[in-house]
């Protein structure tokens, strides 16, 4: 997509979407193809993964956790 | 799959959000988090000392399976009941540092209630590193199993 196209998609102010692509881009989860003058951005998926990947973990421990809450709890609700 | 835990932590702040909709009415999950023996199911430790007031403390121990018994404490810096805990949180012995968390609990409908836990750090760096053991736990999780399914097709 181009940068206007996603811009489209936002309420936010042209400039501050450019800002938050130019971001994603050094952030590199954003890939750049200049094809003639428009610049088309791509979503890297093998680094959006990654970053999730490192938060995951630590995700899973508290979901593990709070599945257990619930499941104790709702067996001390019906007792 | 839905993911009914999530977990907010922007780049470069020292804080991260985790927050968790429940199938159980707000009294429930609020009791959750202040009878210790109940603490002590969920969280798999053992409650050594829980005050759930103004100015009370707490401190949990866990014992891994080599036998290593690891204890965390705090402070309890607000207690509004079915709404609000405030409290300091530190593993004892460890370079972590503190860090300071801000539960709250709501009611979503008569039988349904949501956890915000807002936790801040002492620095960016403690914080990713809180992140890291998550991870760190999570591999070890991973390899108990498959020593677990291991040692049983022996």
């Amino acid at each position: 997509m181009t940068a206007g196209a996603i811009a489209s998609n936002f309420d936010t102010a042209r400039p501050t979407v450019s800002k938050h692509l130019q971001i994603l881009t050094e952030c590199e989860l954003l890939e750049q193809e200049q094809n003639g003058r428009e610049i088309y951005y791509h979503i890297n998926a093998k680094k959006m993964k990654e970053v999730a990947d490192f938060i995951e973990p630590f995700r899973k421990m508290w979901e593990d956790r709070f599945n257990k809450l619930e499941t104790i709890m709702k067996k001390h609700k019906s007792r | 799959m839905e993911q009914k835990t999530r977990i907010r932590a922007e780049d470069g702040r020292q804080e991260l959000v985790i927050t968790r909709e429940f199938d159980l009415p707000l009294e429930l999950l609020f009791k959750a988090y202040v009878e210790p023996g109940i603490v002590e199911q969920w969280m798999g430790t053992k409650v050594l000392k829980l005050e759930n007031k103004k100015h009370g403390s707490w401190q949990f121990e866990t014992t891994d399976a080599q036998g290593n018994r690891y204890r965390w404490n705090g402070v309890i810096h607000e207690f509004a009941p079915n709404r609000k805990i405030t409290r300091t949180f530190e593993f004892e012995d460890m370079p972590f540092g503190v860090q300071l968390e801000f539960l709250e609990f709501e009611q979503l409908t008569d039988g349904t209630s949501r956890l915000s836990m807002h936790i801040v750090y002492e620095s960016v760096t403690h914080r990713d590193q809180m992140l890291r053991i998550g991870m760190a736990q999570g591999m070890n999780m991973a390899h108990n199993r498959l020593q677990d399914i291991a040692s049983k097709s022996e």
